[in-house]
Formats: C-alpha cells, sequence, structure tokens
C-alpha cells in the first residue's frame, strides 16, 4: 500500500502511523453531552468501502494527513493536510459507495 | 446418519467406503423456524448445536454466505488457552477450555484438540512480575498457570534462542499446561453435523441481504435464497458485524474492522510442541500435526475488509520469527492469508440480547474467535432461548462502554488495533 504525501509524494504504508477514523467530532472540552462523549470515544462507522481516516507521515515530513481509503480494496482516493482541512460530516453509511 | 466409530470404519475400508453419509445435509430453506442464526463459522454452528442439545430448540437455521468454514473458523491459528487477567474473561474461557475437553468424544467428531501448553515468553523483569501476577489471578479462579525459567523453557522447546546474547533475552514465561491446539476445520465439520443431526438446517450459499420486520420487531431475514422468518434473529457474523448490522440501520457500533495475516511454512520434522508466544512485540506459533509451524503476529493495524494484509506485517512478524528461532532463517513459507476480525474498544466480546427486538448479537471476537467457539455458542445459546444472558456472558454486553463498565485485559484504552 502507497500513500501518497502532499509534501514527499508517493511513500511505502511503514512510513506512516495510522491514528484511526477522521469521522468522529471531539466534543467541546467543557460538555456534558454524555451521548456526545460516548459515541467520540466508542462509536465507529466502520464502513465497508470508502472511510475518512487521519494518518501521520511519521517516517517522513512528520505531516497529519486526512485520506480517504476503501477498506475493501485498500485503494487510496484522496489525501490532503490536515492543516486547514474543513472536516466534513461523512455521509451516513447507508449513502456511502458500499 | 452413520455414527463415527472403529466398527464403522473397518465397515466401510471392507466395502469400499460406500456406507458413508454426507456429515450433513444441504436442505432447502423453509418459510419459517423458532431460530435463525446467520453466519456459519464456528461460533454460529456451535450455537446452533447448543440451541438444540441444552435447551430442545431444534427447529434452527444456520445460514452461511459462502460455503460451511469459508471465513474466520478457517482461517485462525487454532490456539486454545484461557490465560485471562480479568475475572470475566478467565471465567468464560475456562469454560470455554473445559468443553473443549470433552468436545470430540461430545461432537463423536475427532477435532484433534490437543492440549500441548501455551508458553507466555517474558524479555524483561518487569514483563516477568507482570505474568506472576496473571498466573496468580488465574489460578485464584482455578485454572492451571506456571512460571517457567529460562532453563527450564530451554529444555522444552531446544530450538529457541535463550541465550543472554539474544536480541531480546528471556527472562522466564507464563505456561498455561491445558491449553493447545485443535485443528480447526474439523471443529467447524464436527458442529455441523452433530447440529444436523439434530435437525438443524444449515444452509449455504444463502446470504442476508435485509431484515423482516413488524414494527420495531424483527422477525425474519431476506436473502438469496428468499425470505425467511422466524421468532428470534440471531447474528453471529464476526468480521462482518458492521456489514449486517448496517442492514438493520444501526450504523454505529463500538467495533472497527481490522485484518490479521497468518502464515505456514513447510512440512518440517518435529520442532516445536507447544504454543509459543514473544513478548517483545507480538508473535505466536505453534507446529500442526502435518509438520507445518503455524504463525502469525499483530494486525495490520488500519480498517480493512479485505481478506488480504500488507507486506510490512510480513516483514515484521519473519524479524520477530528469526529473533527467537534464529535457524527457521532456511523454512520456507508456503502460504500466507488475511481474516477480517471485528476489534471492539476494549478488546473483550459482545454477546447479548438485542440491540432491537428479536435480535441477538454474537460479535467481537477480536483476534481470540476460535478458542471461545464452544462458550460461544453455549453462552449464546443460553441467552437466545432464556431471552437474558447466562452469568459466564452477563459481562459481555454492547452497553458497557456506555457505563463506564469496560473488560479491557490489554489496558490500551478505545484503541481497537492494540488490543
Amino acid at each position: 500500500m502507497l500513500i501518497t504525501c502532499p509534501y514527499c509524494g508517493p511513500r511505502d504504508v511503514s512510513e506512516f502511523t495510522y491514528q484511526g477514523d477522521g469521522n468522529r467530532e471531539r466534543p467541546a472540552p467543557a460538555s456534558q453531552n454524555l451521548d456526545a462523549w460516548n459515541e467520540y470515544v466508542y462509536d465507529r462507522l466502520n464502513p465497508a468501502g470508502d472511510h475518512n481516516e487521519v494518518w501521520q507521515h511519521s517516517g517522513g515530513c512528520r505531516s497529519h494527513l486526512r485520506v480517504v481509503r476503501n477498506t475493501l480494496t485498500h485503494e487510496i482516493s484522496s489525501v490532503v493536510f490536515a492543516r486547514g482541512h474543513v472536516p466534513h460530516r461523512s455521509p451516513s453509511r447507508r449513502g456511502a459507495k458500499a | 446418519m452413520a455414527e463415527y466409530s472403529a466398527l464403522a470404519l473397518i465397515k466401510n475400508a471392507l466395502n469400499g467406503n460406500k456406507d458413508w453419509k454426507p456429515a450433513w445435509r444441504k436442505p432447502e430453506p423453509k418459510a419459517s423456524y423458532d431460530v435463525i442464526v446467520i453466519g456459519g463459522g464456528g461460533h454460529g454452528l456451535s450455537t446452533a448445536y447448543y440451541l438444540a442439545k441444552e435447551h430442545g430448540i431444534n427447529n434452527v437455521a444456520v445460514l452461511e454466505k459462502g460455503y460451511l468454514g469459508s471465513g474466520n473458523v478457517g482461517r485462525n491459528t487454532t490456539a486454545v488457552r484461557s490465560n485471562y487477567l480479568l475475572p470475566a474473561n478467565t471465567r468464560f474461557y475456562e469454560h470455554s477450555m473445559k468443553l473443549w475437553e470433552g468436545l470430540s468424544h461430545d461432537l463423536n467428531y475427532n477435532v484433534m484438540f490437543s492440549q500441548r501448553g501455551c508458553l507466555n515468553l517474558a524479555h524483561t523483569p518487569a514483563q516477568l512480575d507482570d505474568f506472576a501476577r496473571r498466573g496468580n489471578a488465574m489460578r485464584h479462579l482455578g485454572v492451571d498457570a506456571e512460571l517457567m525459567t529460562p532453563a527450564e523453557i530451554s529444555r522444552l522447546i531446544p530450538a529457541m534462542d535463550v541465550s543472554p546474547d539474544a536480541r531480546f533475552p528471556i527472562y522466564g514465561g507464563l505456561m498455561q499446561p491445558r491449553a493447545g491446539t485443535a485443528r480447526h476445520d474439523a471443529v467447524a465439520w464436527g458442529y455441523a453435523r452433530a447440529a444436523d443431526r439434530r435437525g438443524v438446517d444449515i444452509v449455504e450459499n444463502c446470504e442476508v441481504t435485509g431484515f423482516i420486520r413488524e414494527g420495531d420487531r424483527i422477525v425474519g431475514v431476506t436473502t438469496t435464497r428468499g425470505d425467511i422468518r422466524a421468532r428470534k434473529v440471531a447474528l453471529a457474523v464476526a468480521g462482518s458485524t458492521g456489514r449486517v448490522m448496517q442492514l438493520a440501520g444501526i450504523e454505529r457500533m463500538p467495533i472497527e474492522s481490522h485484518v490479521l495475516q497468518a502464515f505456514v511454512t513447510e512440512s518440517l520434522k518435529p520442532f516445536i510442541d507447544t504454543v509459543v508466544t514473544f513478548g517483545m512485540g507480538h508473535f505466536y506459533m505453534s507446529q500442526s500435526d502435518k509438520g507445518g509451524l503455524i504463525y502469525g503476529g499483530d494486525l495490520d493495524g488500519y480498517n480493512s475488509y479485505a481478506q488480504r494484509g500488507n507486506l510490512p506485517i510480513v516483514e515484521e512478524v519473519m524479524a520477530e520469527m528469526l529473533a527467537l528461532f534464529p535457524s527457521l532463517g532456511m523454512a520456507r513459507v508456503l502460504r500466507s492469508w488475511g481474516g477480517v476480525c471485528d476489534m471492539t474498544m476494549d478488546g473483550s466480546p459482545i454477546i447479548t440480547t438485542g440491540p432491537l427486538p428479536g435480535m441477538y448479537l454474537n460479535c467481537g471476537w477480536c483476534y481470540g474467535g476460535f478458542k471461545a467457539t464452544p462458550a460461544s455458542g453455549w453462552c449464546f445459546a443460553h441467552t437466545i432461548a432464556k431471552d437474558e444472558p447466562h452469568e459466564l456472558n452477563a459481562a459481555f454486553t454492547l452497553e458497557r462502554f456506555r457505563h463506564g463498565a469496560i473488560i479491557d485485559d490489554k489496558g490500551q484504552g478505545a484503541t481497537p488495533r492494540l488490543h
């Protein structure tokens, strides 16, 4: 699996660290909405198909990246810097490409 | 259906093996059942078996989307053990171990359960202390555990590098002598045959495509072989839980799907007669009765439903193997493969009623599902039949995360790829 870092170009997956599901939205630190915290910490969309993820090019330029990767084929369709990226709420799984 | 016995073997040897019957029928699905079990893997088949045997519920269908045994029950590395730290896990897996000990007899099918022991290696004094603590926790609950010295380990596994010059010197290890391995295909076939003999319909090539509802209640499933209704619909589809729950309209679960790779070498002469795990990294190995070394390591580490992995883990697993067994540099790898694991947020499984009315859920086996096969089906059958969990699976709820009652044996927190 190759990930094309926007800064370094295509690099082997072993240079990158997976930082997990990029769909989650962290509640405000003072939030007392337990449902929102529970969803943030424990619940995952876990789609079979395109998945929004966060990776870090830890063995390279150390940029944090937003990646869209297909969990059925491992094909990567988009890589952008996480910095300045406006997180979009991913469509519900039923709407997502399966 | 013919019982397997020495007499039947001799009789069939003399008449050209003409009297053997198929191990299970190939029935057309009926329009309705008392219970539908989705998933014809080890857990689904054992659930159906114990529903019939322990609870007298015979009007059961097991729906399998592919052929029987094509999923994780045929993809694991066959280790069976109950060496956990936390009481909920230890009690559950020890119950499983006790069922394993009588399983071949119970099923009249040789699952080749071999109690050859499982040894966890410690590579620092602190790790050995931690293992001593876990061993004491096990013994406190009546499970066998022994701390071994490097000299004892050297006698048990002569091929292993126990010298002080090893890359990660061995300080000792925790052995569970009653642990071991079983032949995973035989477990699927044995449960299938025993369930079939008690009247369970095993329907292969039957993929569930949706759920039939009456109001809130699940009352059946739509499949590639027609609609099938049931009073109770039970899911045992670990690896595909996300996909099947999505069909029921549940989009979020405390689960991520990850791929785990496994490897087998060409057949070798007897080399290791126990299951050994490496403590500096993640590596485990045993030798099959055919002689192949079966081994694996960590998950690839990213969400995946693909039953194949990538090369960095292959390299890491081989490096760990050579750190323990330098002589295996000459061995040739015969095959590698991948299986999809339901990784939960605390590393422990889910066996529960719900989450929808009429539905029962068995999932989240991380990469420890094989050893749980008997107890998982036994507890799930109880949960389905009585509409409440047995005390052995009462802690394995779906709501435990919300309530903070997590069962995190490894202490990794909500990072599924690290469990």
